[in-house]
């Protein structure tokens, strides 16, 4: 390496302290997707706030009406449901399942990842394993897969995507974990004979967990992008209950005509796609050692 | 001074923005070579060698820039150039070896392509031209079976044959002038020895002159004729070899030759120098050296003293420079 | 010899996923407690259809010997027959198995054709305003679901404005050029996003590197630095990057296939999951599965031959 590096010599200690508190706000990528997203979520779980519609009650004198005509800000349906009130319940729902939908694989995931990683030896090699055989599907087909034995609706939904999206968490513990436990507090943990279980989740696992985080923000985007196209194909949330991947698939006949009806719907899957995607990445720089 | 310079460098000043402040790592640094010199820029690590030798050539990293000072290379100002005409001068007129020669070389790319390149590149060459040129190179510096070894790939070399490689390069369109950026420090000893004596070799017989940076000094002393010490981005001694370590008239010079091992006087301690360098975003007030330097004295903390022209070619930049003669007395 | 035998040794270690898949699709519809026959004729299980299903798939014998019995049928290319087709599956399979294939390759390439440029665009100049637009645009990529897009591109490109047919797969190899555009370009998009934020973040690397400063030094012109130095080396771990996300590649095709009526794989698929299809259901989850491992295998292949330091590695 050359002699001289680009860094300056040692700043004063009181100046890197203060430089380094204020750095999270100032993520501009992590605060956008923040207030995207709570914009977002406010919007649809204030629903009922911000429209006197019901989503599900039809109207068939009034099908297919246009932007803003009869009080329908966003028009109506083929069956006269307004558009805006389906997309604000509809937000609710898609939300709601993607959110609880990573939380299960998460946990399981961390748990046999911090198991493989820690113990190694014949449980990794099974675990890991596991793992290759799951991630030499395409998500997409093993869900779809899982749907058809399972059959339709939310809690098919909550049950393929867990059985199938435990292995990233558990790939990204493994490895965090690998690294981790050669560490050296790690070793005056087990010199002090403290218990696996207790070196895993009290010392191992708040450390190496940030990356499971990140990777979570995808996921999200994801299983949001699965539950929709399930559903825009009649497998997944069933009518009549709302949502946005059946929106885009009453709307697509009428795409030359009342358009908006297929594109705003996939708008707002965007959109949350981007918010959710800005507070990864925010979340990625913001924990990445050493950078800024 | 005979001859027109080849490199006169004028009171470079380079600045980096960076997160601590506005930092200069380059604050009024001045030199000299003439064609055929070989001239040694020795100091600590952070004292802005590299970066000399990176702002000649235009290599600063992306939030580097220089703010003043010229460098002039054979009459034409280099600071400022277009990059199309820059390339024109880099590798072709100008060449630079580099310390990690592992980090330095593409690692996919044959190694024998690597030294084709510049004369297909500069000199027009067809390939074929260009590949018995570089399997010239090779064996002028020493690697065996050039043929063979032309299709290998830089991690098959061993690090002192990874250094030849970069010296086939840097000859590779015959310059007039080779910068070398501590190009032995990464290898063994006795392949140090090796590689130096092929540089000033090759060097004497074209007559090409050296900028060699380094923070060795015994290097310094076998290649090179002169030598200027940098500090803290500004270069405090000037002369030859024999001058400025014989009798250094710089107590930093003095200090960089206490604390070095000397095998001719293998029982005389060692004596390091206090403290360490200076922040350079917010540097010591009056000479910079003054925290750390024993005969420092009330007006070193105020007079930021410069770089003085003694006789010849003779400078130093400390105000009581007759100190280190006498401290020099009582060391032999 | 070092580079066959890499190869030959990650063909072996592929052998024991590959049996894994075959695990997985043949357990499938074992996973739900009770008579597999039921789950699968779902809504019209009545006890003598049932019967009749367990006759027809064997239900009736130990597991173990259910799956050798699969095993050995797999051996032979026989997959079995179509539920509702009636026809042996390995002919529905052979048949929509071409579309899947030029669908996947054509994305591909329109992929690499967009990444590349803008990754490379996007490095030149760090923190830039090309640099920022490059990396906000694959963020709105990310989110985007892509049969959406493609209903989109359908409707504007193909309906509206009539450059591109919007079904269907076209006949001999310009048919196909042609009515393969919209739905490749649809999947395409949808692998973008990944493929440009890595391309990127390795060109960042590899720009920051001393080998690209000796470059620089010895005066190579910046077109031929870029390519010769600069993306020779970037590209190595975005061909990893490109292998792992062949999954999502291929998950992709799927629905994009359904959206455009490309008598593909997809398609196929979908179809059986509404007629409730078990015997096609379970091959054609088959075949994805030993396509993902063929192309990562293919990617760890075009490592070796990217990245001469391999070689000598274990």
């Amino acid at each position: 390496m050359s002699a001289v590096s680009v860094t300056p010599a040692p700043v004063p200690a009181a100046g890197r302290v203060r430089k380094r508190r204020a750095r999270w706000y100032r993520q501009p990528a992590l605060m956008i997707g923040l207030v995207l997203l709570a914009v977002i979520l406010f919007m649809c779980f204030a629903a009922p706030l911000l429209t006197s519609f019901n989503p599900d009650t039809q109207n068939l004198e009034q099908p297919l009406l246009g932007i803003g005509q009869a009080g329908h800000l966003f028009g109506t349906d083929q069956e006269g449901r307004d558009t805006w009130a389906r997309l604000l319940f509809g937000g609710q729902v898609d939300l709601r399942v993607a959110f609880l939908a990573v939380i299960f694989p998460f946990i399981i995931g961390t748990i046999l990842g911090s198991v493989a990683g820690y113990f190694g030896g014949w449980v990794d090699t099974i675990i890991m394993r596991v793992i290759d055989i799951v991630v030499a599907f395409p998500f997409f087909v093993l869900v779809i897969a899982l749907v058809f034995v399972l059959g339709t609706g939310e809690k098919s939904i909550y049950i393929a995507i867990t059985a199938i999206g435990w292995v990233s968490y558990a790939r990204i513990t493994r490895g965090e974990i690998t690294v981790a436990k050669r560490q050296e507090y790690v070793l005056a943990a087990q010199s002090g004979g403290l218990s696996s279980l207790r070196i895993i989740g009290r010392h191992l696992l708040p450390n190496v967990i940030t990356q499971s985080i990140v990777y979570a923000m995808s996921d999200i985007v994801q299983d949001i992008l699965a539950i929709v196209t399930l559903s825009y194909l009649g497998l997944g949330i069933q009518p009549p209950t709302p949502d946005w991947g059946t929106m885009i698939s009453n709307g697509q006949n009428f795409l030359t005509t009342q358009w908006w009806l297929t594109t705003i719907p996939g708008l707002a899957v965007v959109i949350t796609g981007l918010a959710l995607s800005l507070i990864g990445d925010g979340l990625a720089d913001l924990l990445r050692p050493g950078t800024s | 001074m005979t001859g027109a310079l080849q490199l006169e460098v004028s009171d470079l000043r380079v600045q980096i923005a960076s997160h601590g402040g506005v930092v200069r790592p380059i604050d009024g640094v001045s030199l000299e070579i003439a064609p055929g010199e070989a001239v040694g820029l020795v100091g600590e690590s952070g004292s802005g060698k590299s970066m000399t030798l990176k702002s000649i050539l235009g290599l600063l990293p992306p939030d580097a820039k220089v703010t003043s000072g010229s460098v002039v290379f054979d009459g034409t100002e280099l600071t400022g150039l277009s990059h199309s005409r820059l390339n024109k001068i880099r590798g072709r007129r100008i060449a630079m070896i580099f310390q990690e020669p592992m980090s330095a070389l593409n690692p996919v790319m044959r190694v024998g392509n690597q030294i084709a390149e510049g004369p297909r590149v500069h000199l027009g060459m067809s390939r074929a031209q260009s590949v018995e040129r570089a399997i010239d190179l090779m064996r002028r510096v020493g690697i065996p079976e050039p043929e063979r070894r032309f299709r290998a790939f830089p991690h098959e070399f061993s690090g002192g044959m990874r250094q030849r490689v970069m010296i086939a390069m840097a000859l590779s369109c015959d310059p007039e002038l080779i910068l070398c950026d501590e190009p032995t420090t990464a290898l063994d000893v006795t392949i140090q020895d090796q590689i130096l004596r092929l540089l000033a070799k090759l060097c004497h017989e074209s007559g090409t002159s050296l900028m060699f940076v380094t923070h060795d000094l015994p290097v310094v002393a076998q290649v090179c004729h002169k030598v200027a010490v940098m500090y803290a981005g500004r270069i405090v001694e000037r002369g030859t070899v024999s001058e400025v370590f014989g009798r250094p008239l710089h107590p930093y010079t003095l200090g960089l030759l206490r604390s070095a091992p000397d095998v001719d006087r293998p029982g005389l301690s060692l004596v390091p120098i206090p403290g360490s360098p200076p922040s350079l975003a917010s540097p010591p007030s009056g000479c910079r050296f003054h925290p750390r330097c024993q005969f420092a004295e009330e007006d070193c903390k105020v007079t930021d003293p410069p770089l003085r022209l003694l006789d010849g070619d003779r400078a130093t930049a400390c105000l009581h420079y007759e100190r280190c003669l006498d401290q020099m007395g009582t060391d032999t | 010899m070092g580079r066959m035998s890499f190869v030959l040794r990650r063909l072996a270690l592929l052998v024991p996923t590959a049996v894994g898949v075959t695990i997985i699709t043949f357990f499938m519809v074992h996973l739900i407690p009770g008579n597999p026959a039921v789950t699968i004729l779902g809504q019209h299980a009545t006890p003598s259809t049932v019967a009749a299903l367990d006759k027809q798939l064997g239900l009736n014998q130990p597991l173990i010997d259910q799956y050798w019995l699969f095993i050995d049928r797999l051996f032979h290319g026989n997959l079995g027959q179509s539920l509702y087709y009636g026809v042996s599956v390995s002919s529905l399979i052979t048949s929509h198995l071409p579309p899947t294939l030029w669908l996947l390759c054509y994305a591909a390439v329109i992929a690499v054709v967009i990444s590349v440029p803008l990754a490379t665009l996007a490095a030149s100049r760090k923190d830039g305003v090309r640099d920022h637009v490059v990396r906000i645009v694959p963020l709105l990529g990310l989110g985007m679901p892509a049969f959406w897009f493609g209903l989109i591109l359908q409707t504007w490109l193909g309906t509206k404005l009539r450059l591109f047919p919007v079904t269907g797969y076209g006949s001999g190899f310009s048919g196909h050029l042609q009515s393969m555009f919209l739905p490749a370009l649809t999947v395409a998009v949808a692998l973008c996003p990944v493929l440009i934020r890595s391309l990127r973040a390795s060109m960042l690397g590899v720009l920051g590197a001393e080998f690209v400063t000796t470059a620089r030094a010895k005066g190579v012109p910046a077109p031929r630095l870029l390519v010769r130095h600069v993306l020779r080396n970037a590209v190595i771990p975005a061909v990893t990057v490109l292998g792992i996300n062949i999954g999502y590649l291929i998950g992709g095709t799927l629905i994009v296939e359904q959206v455009f009526a490309i008598p593909g794989l997809g398609s196929l698929m979908i179809n059986a999951i509404f007629e409730r299809d078990f015997t096609v259901i379970q091959s054609v989850a088959l075949i994805y599965g030993v396509l993902v491992v063929l192309v990562n295998l293919l990617t760890d292949v075009a490592y070796v031959a990217l990245d001469p330091r391999v070689r000598f590695d274990a």
